[in-house]
């Protein structure tokens, strides 16, 4: 057993440490919000915060997660930066079949808490790891601009 | 896919048993199921039931992925049915007659037709629904039903009577349809053709929604399947003394398509599933190679093939041509891969199944169902989730299949979930095709003949074959006949199946047709030393529609007007789904790299449900577009599927989105289809525009300025 700490709550997990920390939150925690895509690192649709900074936690051992603040979909809500991106996805109808939309979420949340004003350049940079095969693109470059106005 | 033309039920039904290949051939798909419904519920028709607690919940019988059905349909109803949108429940429908789509003949999603389908007969359904509670308010107060109206959920009737629909819907349930009902005129619409916010957008932001992969059921246990590397190849032999002996391993099992590992949790499935040792009979297709499958499609361009069109003397007038032109044009197989990998969720047991996740073809699911579990389809539930996308895919029910076997054979609930590698080296793929066309131009630079043949697999010919007729896969056909006034034209197509399986992608056979007629015109344009933009327009006097487009898109482009140093324009023109566009791409090739800076799009789609999510579609389309344009390219070697993950499989990226601007016609014209068009339309436009700037043809997708 192992503690890990998600969306604020300690939960006790039983997995082996080297078990991807998405596959513990999906199927050991059952929260299936965090999305399995490609299980290499190249797509993003598992992406979560650790310490607020954006992982992609297909490729990110639970033992890497231990003693850390895993931040998820179920709870970037509660977040700042992660609100004002909701509520600014909702705002712009953001999502088409919603897959990649968590992980969007995650990466659009932890530009904003790291970057309130961020430029087209830094959208690019930060956004250029999650693949969106509906082509949400220019909906979630608008969004982001939106959050990042408070509005 | 576009809509079949009349599409005899009965055909439809005999082919679709052999969709799934030997598994359920000779099993006719059955029309009749069983339908759960609440026990406080009262069922109005198929797609309306309303809770004693003035609750609405209205059916959504097409899949939803992405394209924004679970929305635009209920729009359909609830405009006529007169309750508020905003507070409905929607739900997935079953497996059922009342839910076959008509334009395909099969409870099937896909050919941009949900909308099309559903725009008269979900608003009946509305309006009858209505009419009936209604009916049933008027024989409670004794009055005419003509003296009562609906309004928000409720019947008003003479002296300020009132009464909620929940009040009145066991009654209402009671009473015989009506068979005719008068539907709203558009000026009194409410919902429809408003640009409305998505109701599921709040569950896609929150991780709230359910997606196939999220299904999680009591006891259940997760499946990781190994295929053969090569489509179509057999387990021979399996060691899996060691796959057996690791962490949380219950069951080693070998079903239709491999060998499957169950595990307390996936990631120990498919850990297991690695440390198998299987040897596979990679059957017929085991030395197949990119280089045989484009050999194959050459050499099948020797055939005469099928005469889509024939029109006027093409071998006089290539006589006579002051100018000829030829090109051959060359497309490869695609993978969809929708980004939630292939899975499904299955609880085969004695006397029952529960059967969960994305599809989108509810009916062959069943049918499969039946075949493999032997139960009658009252004896199985069929839910269908959310789709990660579908774009096709989803269409074949492999991984379906897959689920149902394995659980029947542990007896147990279990989740079967695809690596992505998975998922890429075994989709059903967008056919390659060659085209080869052959133009002549007159003195005065007007076409006066137009020749085109292209050989390519058949999807049709393994999932439908009775719909094959005469050599003609109506799916391989699609926008193949050019708008422009061009006395001479032959038309023909050669079906060749190169071996790799191939399977339905979003726009289908659009993308391989309207790439070669559209690259092609530009071409003659260029050979005719005309504009590409007046040379098209001066051949559609017949065609307002397309001509309307055209110089929308042209106009809102800045066609003709200058661009910065180094950017070039490029333009293409078609229909599909009855709907027509025009596109005019700019781009550049600084470094070699091409980079797309502005699409302008001209679209004329007859009437709309929700603009807002046509305006989505338009977007995707465009991005789905790029992909096949700059990176889709799916290669054989040794039989494999070289591709495996995003890496070698590249999507388009954030940093790459142009500019995307919309131009939508104000139409009351019969509704067109948008989930597919703009995709076919991206990759003309762009290669016209790459020859704009560079003076080279791109005639081989995905294109390259090396």
């Amino acid at each position: 057993m192992a503690s890990l700490n998600v969306n604020g709550k300690t939960r006790e997990v039983d997995a082996d440490p080297s078990t991807p920390l998405l596959w513990v939150l999906r199927d050991t925690l059952g929260m299936t919000g965090t999305k399995f895509g490609c299980g290499a690192q190249l797509c993003g649709a598992c992406t979560v915060h650790l310490d607020g900074k954006p992982v992609r936690s297909c490729g990110t051992p639970l033992s890497a997660a231990l003693g850390k603040k895993v931040t998820t979909i179920e709870g970037v809500g509660a977040t700042a930066s992660g609100k004002k991106v909701q509520a600014a996805w909702a705002a712009l109808d953001v999502p088409q079949c919603g897959y990649c939309q968590s992980g969007q979420i995650m990466s659009a949340s932890a530009l904003l808490a790291e970057k309130p004003n961020p430029t087209d350049a830094d959208i690019d940079a930060a956004m250029a790891g999650n693949a969106c095969r509906c082509g949400t693109y220019p909906r979630i470059r608008a969004a982001i601009h939106k959050a990042a106005k408070g509005a | 896919m576009k809509a079949l033309k009349n599409p005899a039920r009965r055909d439809f039904l005999k082919s679709g048993a052999a969709a799934g290949g030997a598994l359920v051939i000779g099993v006719a798909l059955p029309l009749r199921f069983k339908e759960a419904l609440a026990a406080t519920d009262s069922k109005i028709n198929a797609w309306i039931r309303i809770g004693g607690d003035n609750s609405v919940t209205l059916l959504c019988a097409r899949s939803e992925m992405g394209q924004g059905v679970v929305m635009s349909l209920p729009t359909l109803i609830a405009e006529e049915l007169e309750v508020d949108l905003h507070k409905v429940k929607v739900e997935f429908a079953p497996p059922g007659e009342d839910y076959i789509n008509s334009m395909l003949g099969g409870q099937i999603t896909g050919g941009s037709t949900s909308v099309r389908d559903g725009f008269t007969k979900l608003r009946e359904a509305g309006a009858k629904a209505r009419t009936m509670l209604v009916a049933a308010a008027a024989d409670k107060w004794g009055v005419d039903a003509d003296k009562c109206h609906a309004h928000n959920g409720m019947v008003m009737g003479p002296g300020g009577k009132k009464a909620t629909y929940g009040s009145l819907a066991e009654a209402a349930s009671k009473l015989t349809p009506p068979k005719e009902v008068a539907l709203k005129d558009s000026s009194k619409w409410r919902y429809v053709g408003k640009p409305l916010k998505r109701m599921d957008t709040a569950a896609k932001i929150t991780g709230k929604a359910e997606y196939g992969i999220d299904v999680r059921l009591p006891g259940m246990l997760y499946a990781a399947l190994a295929q053969c590397p090569v489509i179509g190849g057999k387990a021979t032999s399996v060691d899996d003394a060691k796959a057996k002996s690791m962490p949380g391993v219950k069951h080693v099992v070998k079903v239709t398509d491999g060998v499957a590992v169950v595990a307390d949790s996936w990631w120990q499935a498919r850990q297991a599933r690695d440390a198998l040792n299987i040897t596979w009979d990679e059957g017929p297709n085991k030395a197949l190679s990119t280089e045989a499958v484009y050999k194959g499609l050459g050499e099948a361009m020797a055939q005469p093939g099928a005469t889509i069109r024939k029109q006027g003397d093409v071998g006089a007038a290539m006589g006579a041509a002051a100018k000829k032109v030829e090109a051959t044009y060359q497309m490869p197989f695609l993978s969809h891969s929708p980004l939630e990998p292939m899975n499904f969720t299955a609880d085969v047991r004695k006397d029952s199944a529960l059967l969960i996740g994305s599809i989108q073809f509810q009916q062959l699911a069943m049918g499969m169902a039946t075949a493999i579990t032997g139960l009658k389809p009252e004896q199985i539930t069929i839910r269908t989730t959310f789709l990660g996308g579908g774009f096709g895919r989803r269409i074949d029910c492999d991984y379906f299949a897959q689920a149902v076997e394995i659980s029947k054979q542990i007896g147990a609930p279990v989740k079967l979930v695809w690596t992505r590698e998975d998922d890429m080296t075994h989709d059903f793929y967008r056919p390659a095709s060659l085209t080869q066309m052959s133009g002549a131009l007159d003195a005065s630079g007007k076409p006066t003949a137009f020749s085109l043949k292209m050989s390519s697999p058949s999807v049709t010919s393994r999932l439908f074959p009775p719909l094959v007729k005469d050599g003609v896969d109506p799916l391989m056909t699609e926008a193949i006949l050019v708008p422009y006034d061009i006395p001479n034209q032959s038309v023909a197509t050669v079906i060749h199946d190169t071996g790799l399986r191939v399977g339905y992608l979003r726009s289908v056979s659009h993308a391989l047709n309207v790439f070669a007629n559209e690259s092609f015109m530009d071409e003659m344009a260029a050979a005719a030393g005309k504009d590409p933009y007046e040379f098209r327009l001066s051949l559609l006097d017949k065609q307002p529609r397309f001509a309307n487009v055209l110089k929308l898109a042209a106009q809102k482009a800045g066609w003709g007007k200058p661009l910065p140093k180094g950017r070039a324009r490029g333009i293409a023109l078609m229909e599909g789904y009855q709907t027509y566009m025009a596109q005019v791409v700019e781009a550049s090739g600084e470094g070699g790299q091409i980079k797309v800076h502005r699409v302008v799009i001209a679209v004329d789609l007859g009437r709309m449900v929700n603009p807002n999510i046509v305006q989505q579609q338009l977007e995707s389309n465009i991005v789905f577009g790029m992909q096949a344009a700059l990176y889709g390219n799916i290669t054989l070697k040794d039989g494999r599927v070289e591709q495996q993950n995003f890496n070698t499989y590249k999507l388009p990226r954030m940093p790459e989105t142009p500019k995307i601007e919309m131009h939508i016609v104000k139409s009351s014209e019969t509704p067109g289809g948008i989930g597919e068009p703009g995709m076919a339309l991206f990759s003309p436009a762009l290669a016209n525009a790459l020859f704009a700037l560079t003076g080279k043809r791109q005639r081989t997708m995905p294109f390259s300025l090396a």
